[in-house]
């Protein structure tokens, strides 16, 4: 321990380094303008990047038309958020009847307030994972309609926008990440014929792009079908994408299983464990903590490639956005509704790595 | 790895063999439209969900444009609800055939082709359009014959693409093709000016125009070069339901033509003396009861929508953004080809 200094912040101030070379002046001298030529390309993109965002504020925000009515864009030159503002609804819950809007908005919140008390330790229980895995049958409910709560039903092809999108990928999430783990098995089993047919599927799956895949399902599938017999259009779709990612999955979750030591087997099977045992206490268990990340990637990617349905007319968040600038008030207002679309996309992606990043760090911790 | 491929390659062919000879040993069922719509209480129709004025989807959620109305008319007719079901260019076709929907009433042209070989019957045209050209007033153009090496901006998969391939090397005339998939993009890059020329039918060029920055700095051609009668299909082989649609339509010409409005409908059914107006809305006669529907149809059908002139108005006259003419599309009496077969 040092003797007591009669008065610190003068001899701070004695032992500073010069201001120049400190602080946000001096980090911008060290990184930015070190050299002539690392000030020339400071300046060069400096402009640049001035240029884009006093572009995207002059054209966002201060030249833009805020309101409800075509009059609020009247002579604006910039963006026109009058058009979301009058038909934002359009964009959650797309052609879903006026008068029940308030079901789909229900739902979310249910969602919502189940995600925030999952986010708060405290009430992180046994209960809230019961609350979890009974909140679809609420959900289908009120969006869906039940007779039993009185809610009249709503056919499902007047789904859309938000709602459309992630109803399709939850189940896109939730019913094949199970189908790929048990495919990823299977392609490692010793049974043979269990082998053949997992890597056909594999294989067969990922040598056709999704849209075959949505195509075949809604429009090949109707014809084969004896007439008057239509399975339903959006089951049809979530049916089609689970498939296809559940052999994406399927491989995500085969490099986890690769990237185990043979010894974890071999040490379970010492212990006298069964094949299923093993599976579930020892191998998967370690295999999923590693496909994480690339997991996360895998259910970003599906999130974005539920966008492909608008090409077999279900109208997902970005096919609302053309169906909502068709509206005879609001004409040519795409890119407003491209923009609007893509920072929803956005919120909705970076939650999930973010989520992503949260539950690596948990499974860090432990694991340390 | 390869050959397991090819093993369950084989059974997944194998198996979907089996499907379609299972499914496809199985008739038809023997119902017409009619009888399915009737128990089932819902009419289900096809529509554009992205043309402004002919089909879209309002703030209130609620389909609404000058197709849309049809098909309302129809199941007004019929006294059931109407359910929409939005398609593509794509799947428009096999929607129908397959069943899906009832009625196709989405902005189709009627061609040879399509009226023989799709297994689909084109009922009544609701809208006569023509391919067009919109191009820069700055470039001073007067006549599409003058727009030699011109390049055009256009939507790909359509009949357009085809028109225009047709009228340039008909009149020995050069021009760049620029495609898009989608109508707005295509517009995008006209006004972006990638290209000279936009084309597309008249009324959707009416409305893009009116939907442009500054849309007085645009110019339609004059030329014609397509004829697009736009109308609602039905599937081939049910004549009844075919002839419902068809005479829905002509009755909202009809009456138009006999001055019914949606209106003035119950008060001219109870006091109109003009023998052809009591035909049309039952008040005489047995024609709807002929057709399979009842003898008020065409006056609920005008009561929900209003007849064609109504329609036409609401939905993309005048008045609204769109701001398209009447043109071809008015009665014959007043000098368009708008004609309907008569009432008795």
């Amino acid at each position: 321990m040092t003797a007591p200094v009669s008065n610190p912040q003068a001899l701070a101030a004695d032992d500073a380094p010069p201001r120049r070379e400190i602080g946000v002046w001096g980090w911008a001298r060290r990184n930015l303008f070190r050299t002539w030529y690392d000030t020339l390309l400071t300046l060069c993109f400096g402009w640049l990047f001035y240029r884009i965002v006093a572009g995207l504020i002059g054209w966002g925000i201060v030249q833009a038309g805020f309101g409800t009515t075509p009059k609020a864009c009247a002579g604006s030159q910039g963006a026109c958020w009058a058009f979301i503002g009058d038909l934002w609804p359009l964009f959650f819950v797309g052609a879903y009847p006026h008068d029940a809007r308030w079901r789909p908005a229900l739902a979310l919140l249910l969602v919502v307030a189940l995600g925030l008390l999952t986010l708060w330790r405290r009430t992180r229980t046994r209960w809230l994972l019961a609350c979890w895995l009974l909140a679809p049958l609420p959900i289908l409910a009120l969006i869906g309609g039940s007779a039993t709560l009185g809610l009249a039903a709503v056919d499902s092809g007047l789904w859309g926008g938000l709602m459309l999108t992630l109803l399709l990928a939850v189940v896109g999430i939730v019913f094949g990440f199970p189908l790929g783990v048990v495919l990823a098995l299977g392609r490692r089993s010793r049974l043979p014929v269990i082998r053949a047919l997992s890597v056909g599927y594999i294989e067969l799956i990922r040598g056709v792009p999704l849209i075959t895949v949505l195509f075949m399902a809604s429009i090949m599938l109707p014809l084969f079908f004896p007439s008057g017999f239509n399975p339903d259009k959006v089951l049809r779709a979530m049916i089609g994408i689970t498939l296809f990612y559940a052999a994406y999955m399927a491989e995500v979750v085969r490099g986890g299983l690769q990237g185990l030591a043979r010894g974890q087997e071999e040490a379970a099977a010492a212990l006298g464990l069964t094949y299923w045992q093993t599976t579930a206490f020892i191998v998967l268990p370690q295999a999923l903590r590693i496909v994480i990340p690339p997991m996360v990637g895998t259910f970003i990617a599906l999130l974005k490639d539920t966008s492909l349905v608008a090409i077999v007319g279900l109208f997902d968040l970005l096919g609302i956005a053309r169906t909502a600038t068709a509206n005879p008030n609001w004409l040519g207002r795409i890119v407003e509704a491209y923009v609007f679309a893509g920072i929803i996309y956005w919120v909705l992606c970076f939650s999930m790595s973010q989520a992503s990043r949260r539950l690596e760090l948990r499974f860090q911790t432990r694991a340390g | 790895m390869m050959r397991d491929g090819r093993i369950a390659t084989g059974w997944g062919l194998l198996a979907m063999l089996g499907a379609v000879v299972a499914f496809g040993a199985i008739p038809a069922s023997a119902a017409t439209t009619l009888e399915t719509i009737r128990s089932r209480g819902q009419m289900i129709c096809g529509v554009n969900n992205e043309l402004p004025g002919f089909g879209y989807v309002d703030a209130q959620g609620n389909y609404s444009g000058f197709d849309v109305d049809f098909c309302r008319a129809v199941g007004a007719a019929l006294g059931v609800d109407v359910r929409f079901r939005a398609l593509t260019p794509r799947d428009r076709f096999s929607a129908l055939q397959s069943g899906e929907v009832d009625v196709l009433s989405r902005n189709t042209t009627w061609t040879i082709s399509r009226d023989t070989n799709l297994g689909l019957d084109f009922v009544a045209t609701t809208y006569y359009d023509g391919q067009g050209f919109m191009v820069r007033k700055s470039l001073g153009v007067k006549s599409a014959k003058e727009l030699g090496g011109a390049s055009v901006c256009l939507t790909t998969g359509t009949t357009t693409e085809l028109n225009l391939a047709d009228w340039f090397r008909a009149n020995g005339l050069q021009y760049k093709p620029v495609l898009f998939e989608k109508a707005d993009d295509a517009l995008k890059a006209y006004e972006a000016g990638r290209c000279d020329v936009h084309t597309s039918d008249k009324s959707q060029l009416a409305s893009l125009r009116s939907a442009a920055k500054n849309p007085g700095e645009h110019v339609l051609m004059p030329e014609v070069i397509s004829k697009e009668p736009l109308g609602p299909l039905t599937r081939h082989g049910d004549n009844q339901w075919a002839d419902i649609v068809r005479w829905t339509v002509n009755a909202l010409i009809t009456a138009e033509e006999l001055g019914v409005t949606k209106a003035n409908v119950d008060q001219v059914a109870k006091s109109s003396k003009n023998p052809e107006v009591q035909r049309l809305l039952g008040t005489t006669g047995s024609l709807g009861k002929d057709m399979g529907v009842g003898a008020d149809w065409a006056l609920k059908a005008i009561k929900a929508v209003g007849n064609y002139g109504e329609i036409y108005d609401r939905n993309v006259g005048p008045q609204t953004k769109l701001a398209l003419e009447r043109g071809l599309n008015q009665l014959w009496s007043k000098g368009g080809i708008l004609f309907s077969p008569p009432f008795r």
